[in-house]
């Protein structure tokens, strides 16, 4: 694929989603869509490690909770300034995701195993911050509110969505970049066959470990936005399971392993929300257990998620769906 | 420094709760060793179950009694889930089987969280309170049943797995899922059977921790990482492992809180995991899984 | 220097298993040589051994003058070493291009560099046709042509083929043989580990036996089928005498 026909669609559709607010000042659907994106950012990071490299997470939450508690501490205890704790807490993110790939991968856990000592990380994560006051345990941090631009705050909430908007562009740009260089075709080597990955001169190490880093720092973003958005974070909201599964929910159901599948799965599921809501009013978890319904539906018949069997209906939609999976 | 008596006592308690736990992992190991897959479902179940049992005694049926008929019921609701969902849903593909189990498990929960809300409900039994004096220690009657009947299940269990023809055939696919087939096992049947016979621990469990514990729709997590640290600690698929891992474990988690406050407990069992997962991930018992 | 390849009293034990016994051996650059031996004669697991999967228990492997005994897999391949699977291991959901692709990046960083050199190897290896097609849907005999552009795509200096004709029918086989010669004949060191009488007859200029870990023969194909020992190897203790016996 030329360089026009792999990045213009992702211009296209950012430029199409910048023009929203445009389009409707209400409150409600911005809020919705700045939530789906904030899901989605957390998706993108999921999906790199994930969806191309194979290696499933079931502890996102991890990267998520650093991302938001970093950002928000670095401006109440630091007093840094937001866009700083911004970056910093993105950087910190992914320096969590190489510690954590580092002990895994060079353990040579993958499988089951991965997912699950990336879940007892993120669990680690919530009791400590959970019992301890450096944190401010189970009450959480709450951040000033002060809504000026500079200080990563915003009035409206459409400059909000902009925002968010605009760092779901990056991920997905950022996406599309990987398919095409050198570590997007190895991290896909490593996914599909190890050995043979090491015999083509592979260094599988490495390879998962800038995987891991990389997408520990989109899902840490992901985070450090919610509480410039919320301006509250406490464990249960940075490090719950809730987030780890919204964050892998996302490319799986959007299309595994493909630009545009962590943004279609959460746009997805945000609908599916909305629907559940409106059939059955507000019951806690009728949502989450639709979602999970959705999940086993997908992977019994659609491994390929929503972009599979749109790729599959119609060719049409293939540079779009990129390299779906069978 | 602490009085022995104190001391042995914890660990007595230990024993008590590490019998549960055994009990939880004693499923999971099992379908691991048969299946090579971790059920991330295991949690909700038992939060299923123990809300099963939960109901059964508003009903007035006494948990202990409850136990007889909710083991065989989850028996038959995990053999079918195996051969109806997982399987079917999965493809033969390891990969799947992780996200399908996960999927149940936010079923599950999320149902039971929809049913029954967030609260945390707990039984009266007349004995609740009751405790068996050992003349240096106080053990709490239901805690010591629970070990007493986690006990006599998994020797149960034992023997079945090395005595019976099930049993056998379950070995044997473990060991060889090829081989098995070709000596004409149902080797989906024993998945089924082995997913089954993993729920029914489960349903046991439950009804043992309900007499002298509380239950919600997310109650089965906290016993779940705990059992996957007994299996990690065990070594995965060994069910001896998973026995003595659930003990020691029980103990380890009862003396940490002694000693360094209770909130605490729980997360040296984490870090236990997470450093046995790095380190040796086939165990302390276990051979290669 | 004139090896490419020194093998240095190399054993390699699995618990109470010898795979490999005390073997040395030194390799020319240039050539094609036949490894054989009868089944579990340790053939794979020196393959393994040179290329890193594996690390010998005793003894040193030294390649162009270095001791490599102890660098990954990876490492070794960085260096120029190169080899096929006797399963072969295809990406199977990524295409053709994209398989070989991730053999030429470790060349070429540049995608647009490494997907020229993939269609080139492609070329050359017949493999065009199904170019764009997932591996998974190739038959046995494009799954070897795709493990053998593969490992030429991240142009080694020695390669090491484990059995790329098994499997094959004798048109695929005749097929093959040719593109072998060219490899050798672009400067690659070629190992093969082989069954096929025929084809090593064929194409080595050397060939060495393995049975049961040791190496006990080493020559011409010539030499090596009338030794003694690798008679008996392959067809039991006595049966050289009692062949010497029917043909006297």
């Amino acid at each position: 694929m030329s360089a026009p026909r792999a990045f213009a669609p992702i211009l296209m559709i950012l430029a199409l989603g910048a023009a929203l607010p445009f389009v409707t000042s209400s409150n409600i659907i911005l809020n919705g869509m700045v939530t789906t994106l904030i899901v989605a950012l957390a998706g993108y990071g999921w999906n790199l490690l994930g969806g191309y490299g194979g290696q499933f997470s079931f502890g996102h939450a991890a990267f998520f909770g650093t991302g938001a508690y970093a950002c928000a501490l670095l401006q109440q205890r630091c007093g840094v300034n937001a866009w700083v704790a911004f970056a910093s807490a993105i950087t910190i993110g992914g320096g969590v995701g190489f510690i954590i790939g580092y002990l895994s991968f060079r353990s040579g856990l993958r499988g089951s195993y991965f997912a699950l000592v990336t879940l007892a990380f993120a669990e680690v994560f919530r009791i400590v911050v959970n019992a301890s006051s450096f944190f401010n345990g189970a009450a959480g941090v709450l951040l000033e509110l002060d809504a000026r631009p500079g200080n990563f705050q915003f009035a409206s909430r459409a400059a909000y969505y902009e925002v968010a908007l605009g760092l779901v562009g990056v991920a997905l740009l950022s996406t599309r970049a990987l398919e095409r260089s050198r570590l997007g075709a190895y991290l896909v080597a490593v996914r599909e066959n190890e050995n043979a990955a090491k015999a083509l001169g592979v260094d599988t190490l490495k390879t998962k470990l800038q995987a891991i880093s990389l997408s520990a720092a989109f899902t840490a973003a992901a985070g450090a936005f919610y509480v410039q958005y919320f301006l509250f974070i406490n464990p249960e909201l940075g490090f719950g399971a809730s987030i780890s599964i919204e964050a892998l929910l996302a490319p799986i159901i959007g299309g595994l392993g493909t630009a545009f599948g962590p943004l279609v799965g959460a746009v997805a599921l945000h609908e599916l929300g909305e629907l559940t809501q409106w059939l059955l009013g507000s019951l806690p978890g009728a949502d989450m257990a639709l979602f999970g319904v959705f999940l086993v539906l997908i992977i019994a018949f659609a491994r390929g998620g929503i972009l599979g069997l749109l790729s599959r209906l119609g060719r049409g939609v293939h540079g779009m769906a990129g390299e779906v999976m069978p | 420094m602490l009085a022995p008596d104190i001391l042995l006592a914890a660990v007595l308690n230990g024993l008590m709760t590490g019998a549960v736990y055994a009990l939880v992992a004693v499923g999971l190991t099992l379908v691991y060793g048969v299946l090579h897959i971790i059920n991330f479902a295991h949690g909700a179940i038992l939060s299923a179950a123990m809300f099963a049992a939960y109901f059964a005694s508003l009903a007035g049926v006494d948990p202990y009694i409850a136990l007889i008929g909710l083991a065989p019921l989850f028996f038959a609701a995990g053999y079918a889930a195996q051969r109806l969902i997982i399987s079917p849903a999965s493809h033969g593909d390891d990969q799947n089987v992780l996200l399908v189990t996960l999927g149940l498990s936010i079923v599950i929960e999320n149902v039971l969280l929809t049913a029954f809300h967030s609260d945390t409900r707990s039984i009266d039994v007349p004995y609740g309170f009751a405790s068996v004096d050992l003349g240096f220690a106080f053990l709490p009657l239901p805690r010591v049943v629970a070990f007493a009947v986690a006990c006599v299940v998994s020797a149960a269990l034992w023997i079945g797995l090395h005595h019976t023809d099930t049993g056998k055939a379950i070995r044997a696919v473990a060991k060889e899922r090829y081989g098995a087939t070709l000596v004409g096992i149902d080797v989906a049947h024993v998945y089924a059977v082995t997913f089954g016979i993993g729920a029914a621990c489960l349903a046991i469990a439950a009804c043992l921790l309900l007499p002298s514990y509380y239950v919600n729709p997310r109650v089965g997590e906290a016993y779940v990482l705990v059992a996957f640290t007994v299996v990690v600690f065990g070594g995965m698929g060994s069910v001896p492992g998973a026995l003595i891992g659930g003990l020691m474990i029980g103990v380890i988690e009862s003396l940490t809180g002694l000693f360094f406050g209770e909130s605490l407990g729980q997360l040296g069992i984490f870090v236990l995991f997470i450093v046995m997962l790095l380190l040796r991930p086939t165990g302390l018992f276990g051979a290669r899984a | 220097m004139t090896t490419i390849l020194e093998i240095d009293t190399v054993t390699k034990r699995f618990g109470g298993l010898t795979a490999v016994d005390n073997v040395s051996l030194s390799i020319e650059p240039g050539g094609i040589v036949g490894l054989i031996g009868p089944n579990g004669a340790g053939k794979t697991t020196l393959f393994s051994l040179i290329s890193g999967f594996e690390r010998p228990s005793l003894g040193r492997i030294i390649f162009r003058g270095d001791d490599i005994s102890d660098l990954a897999p990876d490492r070794r391949a960085a260096l120029g070493i190169a080899r096929t699977f006797q399963i072969v291991q295809p990406f199977a959901r990524l295409s053709v291009a994209e398989n070989i692709t991730v053999g030429a990046h470790l060349r070429h960083r540049s995608r647009a560099e490494a997907i020229a050199k993939a269609r080139e190897i492609s070329a050359r290896l017949g493999l065009c046709a199904m170019i764009d097609k997932p591996a998974s849907s190739l038959t046995v005999a494009g799954r070897k042509r795709l493990e053998l552009a593969r490992a030429l795509a991240t142009e080694p200096v020695l390669l090491l083929l484990d059995e790329v004709l098994a499997g094959l029918n004798p048109s695929e086989m005749r097929d093959i043989l040719p593109v072998i010669r060219t490899i050798r004949e672009g400067g690659v060191t070629v190992i093969m580990v082989e069954h096929v009488m025929q084809a090593v007859m064929n194409l080595c200029e050397r060939v060495i036996v393995l049975n049961q870990g040791r190496l006990i023969a080493d020559g011409s194909p010539r030499e090596v089928t009338r030794d003694r020992r690798v008679v008996e190897a392959y067809l039991g203790q006595g049966a050289a005498a009692r062949l010497e016996a029917e043909h006297a």
